[in-house]
């Protein structure tokens, strides 16, 4: 059968989404076509999880659970619990654990879908699937990923499979390499506010340049993290150099297109010298240089999230703020996204680099993208954020600019929307 | 279990803002988080389009057998199931829009709420309150205002809403 399955693809050309998907189940498969797909990797988070068990319960018989190694469930909303609410639905979901032997990654672990590829338990090629909206995350290892309702999921904890739509694909060529100061943060920005009118939406983009292949697993997660606000089914990265050490692989291992493959369309953007960006209120998708805002004055920062959480981002925050100290009456909210990056910024001393700066340091989670991990901003307050949405209500009720790591620290040690260029001595 | 068929008959809510229709809706206009605690299905119909400003009272007004007409990428935002269940409440048979947040157009389905989406379709193709048919097998809109046309429900979507919705497929499969 599989020695079948190679010919045909072989003869055909595929995306990376249709080899993914081919190889998971569907057959040769093209665009339109709706096929079903085992998936590797079955989770739910603390938000939906409660009504994931209900479905399965409901729905599921007596032996509910196709394959207790490949189900989890990750907190990671509301961590640990503030509501009660949260945290009702967060012991349903232990209790409901522990009866059917499957692993949680409870309240001190941190955000899902970064757990998932930390542990590797999402490789590249692979599927998964949960409650996470930026679940297709995981485009940045080469991998599919989908956010889905509890239905789908319960379906999937069940079944082991979902039906999924093929997508069509467009390729994306970013040309050309960011200037000194700009980050990976400062190149989904450049997508976002190029593709503000619904040309990515149902779309699975497959992303080459020069820069993307020698970017690293951090860039690729801070991209594909804003897939879903893109309107993107996923940002797929093909698995470079730095991705395939990362999980040990060799590029045969990996999933990438065939040169005969057919793409929708092929845009090309260029990210050559590109400066700091931000997203203004209330989209993401308002995207304009740092310097237009240099006057807008803040009242905090925020680093953290799915975008921009990882060891690599927490790395560039304590060396900017190493020395220096955030404006008086500005507050810095610092938010790991794992456990583990936690406990390489304590071995490293970079907790201790930002602590002295005068910022605060929370336990990992969805930090400032969830309901109050880390506090919300009231009326009025101004907000420069690392994460991946500022619409209208989603960090508080007050105004929040997207922006990379560095544009975050520059601005909260100036005490106004300020590009790293900025800082003296940088 | 309700009879479920092809060609749906009903009246037409359009959803429009300065004479174009309104695009983006996202989950919290259709049903806002302040109210994901709600699980029983029956409860969320009162809910439904109560941030979407100048559609407040939709859940008072709406009939069973209405359906809703929409622009582009209806659904985006959260995963939340109850931005489908809150229509299936009240009774509305099918939402139309020019396309679909994948995430939505997914859970309707699941929920076996026909939606049908109609790339072409004119900011002033169809009146508010017209009675229209769409035939989802074809993927047709008509109505004493004109004709347009859509994408076919077909495979396993079509499958899972004849059948009542994602486990009632399972089950019978």
């Amino acid at each position: 059968m599989a020695y079948d399955g190679y010919q045909m693809e072989a003869e055909m050309g595929g995306t990376m989404m249709e080899k993914i998907l081919s190889s998971h189940g569907a057959g040769d498969c093209r665009p339109g076509d709706e096929v079903w797909i085992g998936i590797d990797n079955r989770t739910a988070r603390d938000f939906a999880g409660a009504s994931v068990v209900a479905n399965v319960e409901k729905n599921g018989g007596a032996k509910p659970i196709a394959d207790p190694s490949r189900t989890f469930f990750t907190f990671d909303c509301n961590v640990p619990a503030n509501t009660i609410p949260y945290a009702d639905n967060q012991q349903t979901i232990r209790n409901f654990a522990r009866k059917h032997g499957l692993k949680v990654f409870d309240v001190d672990a941190g955000i899902g879908s970064h757990v998932v590829i930390e542990n590797r338990l999402a490789r590249p090629g692979s599927t998964t699937v949960g409650t996470d909206s930026h679940l297709n995350i995981m485009g940045a290892i080469g991998a599919f990923g989908q956010g889905m309702g509890d239905v789908d999921i319960a379906f999937s904890f069940v079944s082991g499979r979902v039906w999924f739509e093929v997508p069509p694909s467009v390729k994306l060529v970013l040309e050309g390499i960011p200037g000194a100061g700009a980050e990976a943060k400062d190149v989904a920005l450049t997508i976002l506010g190029r593709f503000n009118h619904h040309e990515l939406l149902g779309k699975s983009v497959e992303v080459y340049g020069e820069w993307v292949e020698r970017a690293t697993l951090s860039d690729f997660i801070t991209i594909a993290s804003q897939g879903t606000e893109m309107g993107a089914v996923t940002i797929l990265f093909p698995p470079n150099r730095n991705v395939l050490d990362y999980f040990g692989m060799t590029e045969a291992e990996a999933v990438y297109a065939d040169p005969d493959a057919t793409y929708e369309a092929e845009y090309r953007v260029s990210i050559d010298g590109l400066k700091p960006l931000v997203a203004a209120p209330p989209n993401p998708n308002n995207v304009h240089p740092v310097s237009q805002y240099s006057d807008v004055r803040i009242d905090g920062a925020f680093i953290g999230s799915c975008t921009n959480g990882t060891l690599d981002d927490m790395r560039l925050a304590a060396k900017l703020l190493k020395g220096r100290k955030v404006a008086p009456g500005v507050m810095l909210k610092v938010v790991p996204a794992t456990r583990s990056v936690w406990r390489t910024m304590m071995k490293e001393g970079l907790i201790d680099d930002i602590f002295e700066a005068g910022g605060i340091i929370s336990n990992p989670g969805c930090g400032g993208c969830a309901s109050g991990q880390i506090g919300m901003t009231g009326r009025g307050e101004v907000q420069v954020s690392t994460s991946n949405r500022n619409f209208t209500g989603k960090q508080g009720a007050g105004d929040t600019y997207l922006a990379g790591v560095g544009t975050a620290v520059a601005s909260a040690v100036l005490g106004r929307i300020a590009g790293v260029g900025e800082l003296e001595g940088v | 279990m309700e009879k479920r068929t092809l060609v749906l008959k009903g009246r037409l809510w359009v959803l429009s803002r300065d004479g174009e229709l309104i695009s983006d809706i996202d989950t919290d206009m259709i049903y806002h988080n302040a109210h994901l605690a709600v699980t029983d299905v029956s409860k969320m119909g009162q809910y439904a389009f109560g941030n979407l400003k100048g559609y407040e009272e939709f859940a008072k007004q709406a009939r069973p057998g209405d359906m809703v007409l929409a622009g582009a990428n209806f659904g985006s935002g959260s995963s939340r199931q109850h931005a489908v269940d809150c229509f299936k409440a009240l009774g509305v048979q099918a939402v139309i829009a020019r396309s679909f947040g994948a995430i939505y157009k997914r859970n309707a389905i699941n929920s076996a709420l026909p939606v049908l989406e109609i790339p072409a379709l004119a900011d002033k193709a169809f009146a508010h309150f017209e009675q229209v048919e769409i035939d989802l097998g074809t993927g047709t809109l008509r109505g004493p205002s004109g004709s347009v046309q859509g994408k076919p429900m077909s495979g396993v979507a079509r499958d899972i809403y004849m059948a009542g919705g994602l486990f009632e497929f399972a089950r019978g499969e």
